[in-house]
């Protein structure tokens, strides 16, 4: 992964260096609340239901062993004792001191991590595939270029206040996208054009929240090394025209639809024209330095399918059925790539204790060189085991609770804080999900349901993604009271689709056979092996409306 | 009244100063754009001498101001809240597209802690919100050394200034 050189840590020291004077002169009554709310919004911290919550940056989702301890430390000495995986691959940590969040930040920046710009109304952690640099689907390594874009945007002088928050994700995998970069304000797909250059396709305009649209390509080739002046002129384009005036229309979705894509792709290639050769093209040098952070670990001389596997698969029908659902296949033979699922029965998706990060560190250390990814999906990547050790390492996650065999099965949910902790929510939504694993937690009907994403929000700014669940749920507020209203076909994957409203919503004790109804229907209607959404696409909305309202009159 | 920051020191009894649409201009006078477009024939001369001023709101983009600019020696941009980030791409277009080499003066809602952002792309001169607390603002144009961007003094990247790794 990537690791700091002296200008890196630098700017991070003197980032935490200036949040403590901010800090500093906020308890000293300098500032006021309003105008120290981006300050700290822009390291991170927000403030909560019943505390503020610290949000730490894990780039493109990789952190390693050394800090994921130091997370568990900070969780332990500052917190509760656990922590939430963001589906933007961020953590949070949901009962910090506001004052101590300095500190928090000066033992992060020792490990190379930080809560830059995690909230506020600027570009956001870069975000892509789990999967990455690990599977021969992929066109090349997204991970230097997010690292690029890390870099570009970290204090970017022009960009620090947006009209609203800006994410941008990159996938580099034809035919399938675990980054959702479909519903970003940006979305890369790393391509290669009939020369067979590396370049990017790129989307604008998609987003979640309570106007969710799906992006559209404003170019359909970007040279490699035009990635920075290119995102530069989108931007620029935004922070001019970006509406202001109302917040719920600031995002570049909303400028996009009003202009146009055409008009939209227009102003930018003018802009880009203008910069394309400018000081801020990336160069070959530049490139391969970041590459080299990326280059393979060093891999034994393996072969697929050691004995060891294929024995203790045989005899164990409970491992054969983690390795069938949450092991993957690698590009280097003899290896696999392994998801630790945070969806335990009994806890809120993504979160983790203190222990199970320590826990996770040393498996990482013993089985996968260190190394660690946090997903969209809110779970955990071990990205490079050896076959021959997936028996072992089985044992032990399943041990600490992490190998339930469900990864993209229904009760792999995504789930957002929602209103246990989050104060903008209208409705909690962990209680949905727990109410729905505990009444889904037989494996083999799970298992022959096959893969459907279930998504949950609170509320309608969508952070648990409910439009693009295949079944979505979305806690909305009728009168002060916790109501859930479904929605069916949505998608976030290369084939993104948002999820169209069911009915009526429902109260919460109704949710878990509102499920059943939907999942009873697809069950008796789907042929030979449909995914849910496969059949839901076929057969369509009106019947599956039916199953659970009953006939309309 | 705000205080005015030029290379990093606080400056008094600067000339220029902004004059409302309905008052006479004089020398070093900052008027709007609209008083502009509407009464050049009149101010040309105090533009020929270099003793015109332009105030723009975060409003008015590159497009609107890109004819006209040349005819003044301080361009003033206002933010009307710090969360407003319009000025910022406004003048660095000033700098980048227009090369526009007068004074760019943010004018407004100007805190400490945006001072480090607006020097980087084009502001040379800054009227610091008057609660501001003047030795705060003074260290907070060096609070990063070496920042990843170029910028408008010096457009290369980091990786182009300094040979990484």
């Amino acid at each position: 992964m990537y690791q700091y050189d002296e200008y890196d840590q630098q700017i991070l020291n003197e980032r935490v260096a200036q949040f403590r004077g901010q800090m500093q002169r906020f308890l000293d009554g300098k500032i006021s609340n309003e105008e120290f709310l981006p300050l700290r919004l822009q390291n991170g911290i927000y403030i909560q239901r019943y505390a503020p919550m610290l949000r730490v940056a894990i780039p493109y989702g990789a952190l390693n062993a050394t800090q994921m301890r130091t997370l568990a430390r900070i969780s332990r000495d500052y917190d509760k004792g656990y922590a939430h995986f963001s589906t933007r691959q961020n953590i949070q940590f949901n009962w910090p001191q506001l004052e101590e969040c300095p500190e928090i930040l000066a033992e992060l920046a020792a490990v190379q991590m930080h809560a830059v710009q995690t909230s506020g109304a600027c570009i956001r952690n870069t975000t892509t595939d789990e999967y990455a640099g690990v599977i021969a689907e992929e066109i090349v390594d997204p991970r230097p270029y997010c690292e690029i874009i890390r870099q570009w945007s970290t204090f970017h002088p022009e960009f620090a206040f947006l009209p609203r928050k800006f994410k941008i994700a990159v996938n580099a995998v034809p035919d399938a996208d675990r980054a959702a970069t479909m519903v970003h304000d940006i979305g890369i797909h790393i391509v290669r054009n009939e020369a067979g250059d590396v370049g990017y396709r790129v989307i604008v305009g998609g987003g979640l929240g309570r106007t969710p649209i799906i992006g559209e390509v404003i170019r359909e080739f970007l040279p490699e090394e035009d990635l920075l002046t290119y995102l530069d002129a989108i931007i620029r384009v935004y922070n001019q025209f970006g509406r202001r005036d109302n917040k719920y229309k600031a995002r570049i979705k909303i400028l996009v639809k009003a202009l146009g894509i055409e008009r939209m792709a227009e102003l930018v290639e003018a802009e880009w024209d203008r910069i394309r050769n400018s000081e801020g093209k990336l160069t070959a040098a530049e490139l391969d330095r970041v590459k080299q952070h990326f280059v393979d670990p060093a891999y034994a001389d393996l072969a697929d399918e050691p004995a060891e596997l294929v024995a203790a698969r045989t005899e164990n029908a409970a491992f054969a059925r983690w390795l069938q659902r949450n092991v993957r296949k690698h590009k280097k033979a003899g290896y696999a790539v392994v998801t630790l699922t945070l969806k335990q029965k009994g806890t809120p998706p993504g979160d983790v204790t203190a222990e199970q990060m320590d826990s996770i560190a040393t498996l990482a250390d013993e089985y996968s060189f260190g190394l660690i990814r946090s997903t969209h999906q809110q779970n955990l990547v071990l990205a490079d085991v050896e076959q021959r050790q997936l028996f072992a390492l089985w044992q032990q996650a399943k041990a600490l609770g992490l190998a339930t065999p469900t990864l993209g099965l229904l009760t792999d949910m995504i789930c957002c804080p929602g209103g246990d902790f989050c104060s903008l929510a209208n409705a909690k939504s962990i209680p949905v999900a727990q109410d729905i694993q505990v009444r889904f937690d037989d494996l083999d009907y799970l298992h022959d349901l096959g893969e459907i994403d279930l998504n949950i929000s609170g509320c309608m700014n969508a952070c648990g993604h409910h439009h693009v669940g295949n079944i979505g749920v979305l806690g909305v507020d009728k009168k002060g009271e916790e109501f859930y209203q479904v929605s069916l076909g949505g998608s976030s994957g290369s084939d993104a689709s948002l999820g169209k409203i069911l009915g009526p919503s429902f109260a919460r004790e109704q949710m878990p056979n509102v499920i059943a109804k939907i999942l009873d229907f697809y069950v008796a209607k789907r042929i030979d092996g449909e995914t849910f959404l496969e059949a839901y696409r076929r057969i369509g909305h009106d019947p599956f409306k039916e199953a659970v309202y009953g006939k309309a009159d | 009244m705000a205080k005015l920051i030029k290379n990093r020191a606080f400056v008094e009894n600067d000339k220029w100063h902004r004059v409302a649409d309905d008052q006479p201009v004089n020398e070093y006078s900052i008027i709007t754009l609209e008083r502009w477009n509407t009464e050049h024939h009149d101010l040309q001369r105090f533009a020929s001498a270099g003793k015109l001023g332009l105030w723009l709101s975060s409003e008015q983009t590159i497009e609107q101001f890109e004819g006209v600019f040349r005819n003044f020696g301080v361009i003033a941009i206002d933010f009307p809240k710090f969360t407003d980030g319009r000025g910022y791409s406004a003048a660095r277009l000033l700098r980048e597209r227009l090369e526009y080499s007068g004074e760019i003066r943010a004018t407004g809602d100007v805190l400490i802690d945006q001072l480090f952002f607006m020097q980087r792309v084009g502001f040379d001169a800054f009227e610091l919100r008057d609660d501001q607390d003047e030795a705060e603002a003074l260290k907070a144009f060096t609070t990063f050394s070496n920042p990843y961007q170029g910028d408008v003094a010096d457009q290369r990247p980091l990786f182009r200034r300094q040979a990484r790794g």
